[in-house]
């Protein structure tokens, strides 16, 4: 019971903790000044640091959809609808949510890693020191590079997951190109599309802001820094998968 | 422990006219149930020196950390340059910061920018200094402390004595009043000390810098404590050894969180407390 208790102090400080940054954050991004060149290093090392990543698992996981549907489609005599299957899928929920766990294991990680690092050789209490605000200048710039790159990143991962799709239908399923394209266009709602759109930028925040929230709160010297890393991973992760859920509910709500 | 016997007592000295920069009264502070500084006073008038001296752990880097607002005490006033410090927000600190420099432990150099990159930083990027006379500044205190080739290097190029240097510089970039020193020459061999020991007795001296030192080396000390700056009619400074420096270096020495000695250099040499000796041998 004892344990229980303090597990849970520790669990609502650690809220409490990343409320506060997440609040710090909004506010230095709406105030002077702004670091643009940490924002457009971020935008570099964030958005085209993860694009193999990124296209490589659209393109499998475009690929492994047409490749299940259009066995499963065979039972009913469907399979020229593959389209519409590998669209809607990809589109409205796995093209985000792939794209954000990859970014969770990419993105937060260095963060953590990096935040973890400069707070363990008190570069952080340094840059205090020199009169800069931590978060205006190592928080605000990556969680607004987060933000942004995301859905241009799941952009990325929906095209080409649609291009997989397409070698497969043409290739193993024999469905003519033009079939399947129509297909695909079929599948999609312009709710969707914006649901797909939408969403990333909610994602995004979480995993800048929790690798951040981690790396910041990194004690303890470069084991500290370890444990910060998987850390995480783990809890930006899971914060994907929550977040993805309440952001399809409450874009259910405002779209339909 | 005993309070601390009168004789043993530094006189709190400073010019006729001239306000304390850094006063500590009754300051606490602890982490958890690890009571670190317990009821610390002091102050420091400019031009002047301070040296902590301690067993590790005692709280030395402590006191830096509060005198820059890094920590704010549990208990107890802390004004810095005349303004109270303690309590204050941190974008209210950051105000008073732009007057006081600080030399990390293990120099805390940002290792993901230029030696060039890191002096300037402050320059750079809080202030409206137009970049080419940044450049220039740069050059001035990477020569001071004589890395001037050295300033598009990554600090991890460096060596560690070379780093330390970077960090006096970056402190001193901006042209602080105080500058706090956390052990620059700890691991740093005798004559690169000495290099050290001579950047701060000029930067004190020459422009008038107030200094906090904390150091594990008392031979640095003692040096700091007993030598002075001059410039030569050529121009160039010349450190040499000046008796009356003495009385602008005060020791002091903490132990399980209060301050046991508080006194020049030379009331320091001729202590008899049995700790201070072992301290000193
Ligand atoms: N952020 C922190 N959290 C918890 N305890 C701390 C923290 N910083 C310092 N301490 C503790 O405070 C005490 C004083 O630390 P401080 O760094 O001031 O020592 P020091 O005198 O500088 O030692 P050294 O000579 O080894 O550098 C130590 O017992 C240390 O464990
Ligand atoms: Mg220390």
């Amino acid at each position: 019971m004892a344990a229980f208790t303090e597990w849970l102090k520790r669990a609502l400080l650690e809220v409490q903790e990343y409320s506060k940054l997440a609040m710090a954050t909004a506010r230095c991004a709406v105030s002077r000044p702004f670091y643009w060149h940490d924002f457009v290093e971020q935008l570099d090392a964030i958005g085209i640091g993860s694009m193999t990543v990124v296209i490589l698992t659209g393109l499998f996981t475009g690929a492994v959809l047409a490749l299940q549907s259009g066995f499963t489609l065979d039972q009913f005599g469907a399979r020229p609808f593959v389209g519409r299957l590998v669209s809607a899928s990809m589109i409205k929920e796995l093209g985000p949510v792939l794209t954000a766990l990859m970014l969770a294991g990419r993105v937060s990680s260095g963060i953590a890693a990096e935040l973890g690092s400069m707070m363990v050789t008190e570069q952080v209490s340094a840059l205090r020191a020199l009169g800069t605000d931590p978060v205006r200048k190592l928080v605000v710039p990556r969680v607004l590079a987060g933000i942004l790159m995301t859905p241009v990143l799941t952009v990325v991962a929906n095209t080409v997951g649609l291009l997989g799709g397409w070698v497969v239908s043409v290739q193993n399923l024999n469905v003519a190109s033009g079939l399947y394209w129509s297909s695909v266009v079929d599948g999609l709602f312009l709710e969707d599309v914006w649901m797909g759109l939408l969403k990333p930028f909610f994602l995004g925040f979480i995993i800048v802001t929790v690798g951040c929230h981690v790396g910041l709160r990194t004690r303890g010297g470069t084991q500290g820094v370890g444990r910060a890393t998987t850390n995480a991973v783990v809890a930006a992760s899971v914060g994907v998968i929550a977040m993805d859920f309440f952001s399809t509910q409450l874009l259910l709500e405002l779209l339909f | 422990m005993a309070p601390v016997p009168e004789e043993l007592r530094g006189p709190a000295k400073g010019r006729p006219g001239d306000e304390p920069v850094v006063v500590f009264d009754d300051v606490r502070l602890a982490f958890d149930d690890n009571v670190v500084l317990d009821g610390i006073s002091f102050k420091l008038y400019p031009g002047f020196t301070k040296i902590f001296i301690g067993a590790s752990g005692s709280g030395k880097s402590t006191v830096l950390k509060l005198i820059l607002g890094l920590l704010a005490p549990d208990s107890g006033t802390i004004t810095v340059h005349g303004q109270r410090i303690d309590g204050m927000t941190e974008n209210e600190l950051f105000a008073v910061r732009d007057h006081t420099g600080m030399v990390f432990q293990e120099g805390a150099l940002f290792d993901s920018m230029t030696v060039g990159e890191n002096v300037g930083f402050k320059l750079y990027e809080e202030t409206d200094m137009p970049l080419a006379d940044v450049r220039t500044r740069v050059e001035e205190v990477l020569g001071f402390v004589e890395l001037g080739p050295y300033i598009d290097r990554k600090p991890s190029e460096l060596s560690g004595g070379q780093r330390r240097r970077v960090a006096i510089a970056r402190a001193m970039a901006f042209k602080p009043k105080l500058l706090l020193y956390d052990e620059p020459t700890t691991g740093l061999d005798p004559i690169t000390a000495l290099t050290v020991d001579a950047e701060i007795i000029k930067l004190r001296d020459l422009e008038g810098v107030t200094s906090v030192l904390v150091t594990h080396q008392l031979r640095d000390a003692f040096y700091i404590a007993t030598h002075g700056a001059a410039r030569a009619p050529e121009g160039h400074a010349i450190v040499s050894a000046s008796p009356e420096k003495v009385e602008e270096a005060d020791f002091v020495m903490l132990r399980d969180g209060k301050i046991v000695f508080e006194g020049s250099a030379d009331e320091l040499r001729t202590a008899t407390d049995p700790y201070l000796r072992a301290f000193l041998s």
